[in-house]
């Protein structure tokens, strides 16, 4: 793209239709993946808590197509996103969260533990802030291996509450190591808001540029915006300038974890979702790109069937594929 | 062959790993300061660089993520810490991400990491400064924990952890850094998982571990002259546990005493007891017993330290009361010319 991702939003008709394109497909498939979690959650077989994105696809989407499949990346909880935005095997992942053999851990980790080390994906855990400093270690490893790599942690706000957070920032500061350090603000921690967890005022890039991370803040439901300014901070961190953080706000639209939506329960309005979900990441674009012409109607109905072909397909190979053994209870402790 | 003291043996482990293999690294608080962790990392850095060997942040739980992470990029990091205690802070990352790594991803990536730590006894170390919670590592599936007592096994399965494919926890006794021994030169490596047989006696099997083998050495010396034979099994890794070499033992002698350098509850030794009695209850001739710290906090002033730490002559009493002899245990320890608070006449302190 030659122009800046604002004048592009501005004035859409001289908008990278291909690159456009290619988020929206992005976006969609993962919004399209997750909807078929959330619909099939409750007949059981998926027996592993999950946390679904569905909202929040922009991030995931652009910062996967920011990187190379050689980049390194680690996420948290809620990575279906960023595991498919990277490239992740989305047949292993649905098989994984069946519990299955073929899943990409081999059942033994479910929808929390999702790993694809063919496209750099190197795992996503459980506990909050858990892989920030194996992300930065990973990027140790860059440094002292050599090559143009970069390693990705994608976080949450939650995240930057804990002291690992901290400690891993300040030593990629240190070291001036290739980490892109991408945070989603979506203002809960579970059901937690913002105004219980951090002062009032509390800037979380600003806080984390004070710790000698350049850091930025972006609306994380602009996907070409999250796009162009990763893609531009990818290519500085692959030059040697050290490690970047982005806080780019975005909202979950369904529960914490699980598949139904929660705005009945208390811990947030029907309004303030209503807000977001006019905000919806992927109408914006679509709106932006069938308003131009730069797709027709039909375009979407054939990008949405290839992705509902493609996500039919992953459920019925999760569901046809295997469970593990029993033996496989007592395998993989240790490496020979 | 040549002696050398266990702090120079795990110096020369290092050296010979990262001279052998470009991607051992080492790092800690400390590892490049004039005093070089008790000696145990001097001339590290000045040989191999300061991209290999550095000092780091006060970010222990980061410092252990990022090892974690590097080592899933084909590097092979040696963290030291010089107090086990300081450790504590770094939990998470040992437990949910070092430990299950390999296990949660279905056996595609392990985290071959070496974390050294030290731990102690004495010199008003007190409360935070001496824990030695190796049953909690031991507790953990997924690690392996390895507490050498002699040079040469220090040198040698600190070696064989370096370059083991998992997460190993390296215990220090700082009791033994001074203590002498032959130690193979160049590339020597003991099997992580084995045990080793000290001394041999059909009386009683003693199964010990780190500084109390020490401890046993001096008590085993005593009896022996009055006539009482045991087997004193070194167990150098408590995970994976050696069992068979204690099984054998006990299967000969019918007796077994345990020794622990921690608080005697949920210790280790009561798992090697535990099992004793599950799986060789035919054999036991009498119950068998435990020699650890009190469960309590270790205490600072040598005035309280002096009833909490367990010694030669506490092994030799045991041992008396189970065998129905008089072994003369306040006899045990009469050599024993430096106060009871310190490892020996070269330990000056300060830490």
């Amino acid at each position: 793209m030659s122009l800046t991702a604002r004048e592009s939003l501005d004035n859409p008709r001289v908008a990278d239709a291909g690159l456009a394109r290619e988020l929206l497909y992005r976006m969609k498939r993962i919004r399209m993946v997750e909807e078929a979690i959330a619909e099939r959650y409750p007949e059981g077989k998926m027996r592993c808590p999950t946390h679904l994105s569905i909202g929040q696809e922009a991030v995931s989407a652009a910062v996967g197509m920011a990187l190379r499949a050689g980049d390194f990346a680690v996420s948290g909880h809620r990575a279906h996103g960023h595991y498919l935005g990277k490239g992740g095997d989305l047949k292993k992942m649905i098989a994984e969260i069946y519990g299955k053999a073929t899943g990409c851990s081999g059942g033994k980790g479910g929808s929390m533990h999702l790993i694809d080390r063919d496209v750099g994906f190197m795992g996503s855990t459980a506990i909050v802030a858990s892989t920030i400093p194996v992300g930065v270690g990973l990027g140790l490893s860059i440094r002292l291996r050599g090559g143009d790599q970069i390693s990705t942690v994608f976080l949450g706000d939650g995240a930057v509450e804990e002291g690992v957070f901290f400690e891993s920032a300040n030593f990629a500061a240190l070291k001036k190591l290739p980490v892109l350090f991408v945070c989603e603000n979506n203002f809960y921690s579970v059901y937690s808001p913002m105004r219980v967890r951090q002062p009032p005022g509390r800037s979380i890039h600003a806080m984390v540029g004070s710790l000698g991370v350049p850091s930025e803040s972006g609306d994380g439901n602009d996907v070409v915006d999250v796009y162009t300014r990763v893609r531009s901070a990818v290519e500085e961190i692959r030059n040697g300038a050290g490690p970047r953080f982005f806080e780019f706000t975005t909202y979950r639209w369904r529960e914490h974890c699980g598949p139904n939506f929660d705005n009945d329960i208390g811990y947030r309005s029907q309004d303030e979702f209503l807000s977001w979900k006019s905000k919806d990441p992927i109408e914006r674009l679509e709106g932006q790109l069938v308003g131009t012409g730069a797709l027709g109607k039909e375009d979407i109905g054939r990008m949405e069937a290839d992705i509902r072909h493609e996500v039919e397909q992953a459920f019925a190979f999760a569901e046809s594929s295997p469970f593990p053994s029993a033996d496989e209870t007592f395998t993989h402790l240790y490496k020979d | 062959m040549r002696v050398i003291n266990f702090a120079k043996a795990i110096n020369e482990a290092l050296a010979c790993a990262m001279e052998a293999d470009q991607r051992v690294i080492c790092y800690g608080l400390g590892v490049d300061d004039p005093k070089g962790i008790f000696g145990t990392t001097l001339g590290l850095q000045d040989r191999f660089g300061e991209d290999r060997v550095f000092d780091m942040p006060t970010s222990e739980n980061a410092m252990t993520g990022v090892g974690i992470g590097a080592s899933m990029n084909d590097i092979r990091p040696v963290m030291t810490h010089q107090r086990l205690d300081f450790f504590l802070l770094a939990m998470d990352q040992l437990v949910n991400n070092a430990a299950k790594w390999y296990y949660m991803f279905g056996g595609q990536q392990s985290v071959p990491i070496t974390i050294r730590l030290i731990l102690g006894r004495g010199w008003g170390q007190g409360p935070t400064h001496s824990q030695n919670l190796q049953s909690w590592f031991a507790h953990v599936p997924g690690l392996k924990v390895v507490m050498p007592t002699t040079p040469a096994d220090a040198k040698g399965l600190l070696l064989s952890s370096i370059f083991d494919d998992n997460p190993v926890v390296f215990l220090e006794h700082r009791w033994l850094h001074n203590v002498e021994g032959d130690v193979p030169q160049g590339d020597f490596w003991v099997p992580i998982g084995k045990a080793h047989l000290l001394e041999e006696g059909d009386d009683l099997t003693i199964v010990s571990m780190s500084y109390m083998t020490i401890e046993a050495l001096h008590a085993t010396a005593h009896m022996k002259a009055l006539g009482v034979g045991c087997d004193l099994i070194d167990l150098r890794t408590i995970m994976p546990l050696d069992w068979e070499a204690i099984a054998v033992s006990v299967r000969k002698t019918g007796r077994l005493l345990v020794l622990d350098t921690a608080s005697e509850t949920g210790s280790f030794a009561g798992e090697v007891i535990a099992r004793s009695a599950m799986h060789l209850f035919d054999v036991l001739k009498q119950a068998p017993r435990r020699i650890a710290m009190p469960d309590f906090p270790s205490p600072t002033s040598p005035a309280l330290t002096r009833g909490y730490y367990r010694g030669a002559a506490d092994i030799v009493r045991v041992t008396s009361e189970m065998l129905g002899q008089d072994l003369k245990p306040d006899a045990a320890e009469k050599n024993r010319q430096s106060p009871h608070d310190v490892p020996g006449d070269w330990f000056k302190g300060p830490f």
